[in-house]
């Protein structure tokens, strides 16, 4: 007998018990929902730590001093030992091969005030470079010049948040606004760039010449810089990396070896990675399990549906059903419960994804990966759990099953 | 004259109900031929049923053999059985045996799903026919909790002839009637018997196998009488005797 006759004799049972089967389909459409949904987050969050690493700029590389070493921090507070310098730099560009840019940058933070409005930010003190470094682009204006970074002009370019912060709808540019009540004028309004890996907020920024936050803002005799590296290709990183290092050991060698360390955008990258793949994992993982559980549920309700109607089999082999028609019948019955639970399932996981999206701002990622991994895993579970209930049904004695009560 | 429809020799079946051994039957030998219509009569427990169950190719003997419409029984494996049942039997059980929550059409249309070869057409047609010589053909569409019972017998005896098979046989098809249903089931079997198809039926009630041409009595697993009944009674013409219900 053909197989579309016994999916047409499965179908019409299914049929004939709508609420049971909807029942049944309840586990595998929950399970399925969850997989997607959980999938669609965890993938989501790893595609914001891309797009935050490329936002970062490209083929980057930062060297900061090692305040994982106490002897550092304590020469750094004494104002002796050797930090990393401006001559540091200098020589970077001059003596490292593969580097393009390369830019200081001191952090600092001051309380912003134009007009009546107060804005309490990050002040990054930064060389002309640092806007290629970290691929920025601007809004309106335009980023500081070299000869502003040379005579320390009181110029600075603002991130957006902080622009309609200050401003609101007024254009920001020529205007003086002043930072920890020193003038400084806006020159330019950085384009958005969104959410960093950490989570803050990278538009909530003001960069000014760093020689003018060195001498206006911070007034350390020895402050603590970083620096910025873009190395010509993504090839470079790591001969780039492997001589800024070997560079800075020769003109740091009178004190301790390891007083500075170089990380790379993809030392950056893989950590992040490494999290986000962990919490995918387990989002899934925990979703898995209830996809399982529904999977039991098709089982348990098959079993059920099996003595319950033994008699129906009987009735069955009387009017000609082979052992193998019953069991397909069951298997189908089974397969088609989880592949139709699987299909609104993953309605219901796309649908949940978005509202996931939008009430809690989660960027989201469904990929095509995650629905072939649900739909085949609760066809598997059908068939899996389809199996043993239909083979129960298929062994029954003709005549027992017939006088079944 | 043709070879036998039936040919029983030597049948035996025996059961094991716990330690004990039941023998069912002791040793039947049978002929039934093309056209016949007989009634098989005997106490609780005399074989009847076996028997019935051996014919019907649910059941498979302990020894002897059996040969149906040519087909040697006794040696052919459980899908032939199957195939066999699906072919040339049609059954009708004391307590209908209809698929619940599942209409009259699609029970007499059951028997259908498990042949190959047969369009969408052919089915509803073979369906529809079966229905119309039993007269349900107006009820198709009700489920069998909303027949009565000889209703419902009537659409199981459908669901039977719908494979046109080479022989009927029914258990105590009027064991859950009352007596005046029992009768319209009757006339439907004398009906079927009299466009040529071979009747098989299982009854305690000797009013019941007086309608009839050959009556067998079991006794202890054996054939006690096997004779033809001199007194052939008319279903229908029965019916109109009886007083008439106010509502069919």
């Amino acid at each position: 007998m053909s197989l579309i006759a016994i999916i047409r004799i499965a179908f019409k049972s299914l049929k004939r018990n709508k609420t049971r089967t909807f029942l049944t389909m309840l586990g595998i459409i929950i399970g399925v929902a969850a997989v997607i949904t959980m999938l669609a987050i965890g993938q989501g969050a790893k595609k914001i730590i891309d797009d935050q690493i490329s936002s970062m700029g490209t083929n980057v590389l930062s060297i900061s001093s090692n305040f994982a070493s106490s002897r550092t921090t304590a020469r750094a507070e004494a104002g002796t030992g050797t930090l990393l310098g401006l001559d540091d730099v200098e020589a970077i560009r001059e003596q490292v091969k593969g580097v393009r840019y390369a830019s200081v940058l001191v952090r600092s933070w001051g309380q912003l005030k134009y007009g009546s409005q107060n804005w309490r930010t990050q002040v990054l003190g930064a060389d002309v470079d640092f806007f290629d470094i970290r691929d920025m682009q601007m809004e309106q204006g335009y980023f500081f010049t070299s000869s502003h970074v040379r005579s320390g002009t009181k110029v600075c370019v603002i991130g957006p948040t902080v622009a309609s912060n200050l401003f609101g709808d007024e254009d920001p540019i020529d205007k003086v606004i002043r930072i920890r009540n020193i003038p400084v004028t806006v020159v330019g309004v950085l384009k958005a760039k969104g959410q960093s890996v950490m989570g803050g907020d990278q538009d909530d920024i003001v960069i000014a010449p760093y020689t003018m936050v060195l001498t206006r803002l911070m007034g350390f005799r020895r402050p603590m810089l970083q620096i910025y590296v873009s190395a010509e290709s993504k090839e470079m990183i790591p001969i780039v990396q492997q001589s800024i290092t070997e560079l800075l050991q020769i003109r740091h060698r009178d004190t301790s070896s390891e007083d500075f360390f170089v990380r790379s955008q993809t030392d950056v990258a893989e950590t992040s990675q490494e999290v986000s793949n962990t919490m995918t994992i387990l989002l899934a993982s925990i979703a898995g399990i209830s996809l399982l559980v529904g999977g039991i549920g098709i089982m348990n309700i098959m079993l059920v549906s099996v003595t319950e109607r033994i008699k129906e089999i009987g009735i069955r082999m009387a009017v000609g059903a082979k052992k193998r028609d019953v069991l397909l019948q069951f298997i189908i019955e089974a397969v088609t419960i989880s592949i139709l639970g699987g299909l609104l399932g993953i309605v219901i996981g796309l649908v949940a994804a978005r509202v996931v999206s939008q009430t809690m701002h989660w960027s989201i990622s469904v990929t095509a990966w995650s629905i072939m991994l649900a739909v085949s895993f609760s066809c598997l579970i059908g068939i899996f759990f389809g199996w043993y209930p239909a083979r129960k049904a298929a062994n029954l004695n003709l005549i027992d099953a017939l006088r079944y009560e | 004259m043709s070879e036998p429809l039936v040919k029983v020799e030597n049948l035996t079946k025996t059961y094991a109900m716990g330690d004990v051994e039941v023998h069912a039957l002791r040793g039947v030998d049978l002929q039934i031929n093309k056209g016949e219509f007989i009634a098989i009569m005997g106490a609780s427990g005399s074989g009847k049923t076996t028997l019935m169950n051996l014919i019907g190719c649910l059941d498979k003997p302990t020894s002897g053999t059996y040969s149906l419409d040519g087909v040697d029984v006794h040696t052919i494996e459980e899908d032939e059985l199957a195939h066999l049942r699906n072919q040339k039997i049609g059954y009708v059980f004391q307590s209908f045996y209809l698929l619940p929550r599942t209409t009259a059409l699609e029970n007499v249309e059951l028997p259908l799903l498990y042949r190959t070869k047969l369009s969408h057409h052919e089915r509803k047609e073979m369906t529809l026919k079966a229905m119309r010589s039993v007269s349900m053909e107006d009820r198709a569409h009700h489920f069998p909790n909303q027949l009565s019972g000889g209703q419902q017998q009537r659409v199981a005896i459908a669901r039977a002839i719908v494979n046109e098979p080479v022989i009927l046989l029914a258990d105590e098809p009027t064991g859950n009637l009352d007596s005046r249903t029992s009768v319209e089931v009757m006339a439907v079997f004398q009906e079927l018997h009299k466009i040529g198809i071979t009747i098989i039926l299982v009854t305690h009630e000797h009013d019941i196998s007086q309608y009839s041409q050959r009556i067998i009595t079991f006794k202890d697993g054996k054939i006690r009488f096997d004779s033809l009944n001199p007194i052939i009674k008319n279903a229908m013409e029965d019916l109109k005797a009886l007083p008439p219900l106010e509502e069919d």
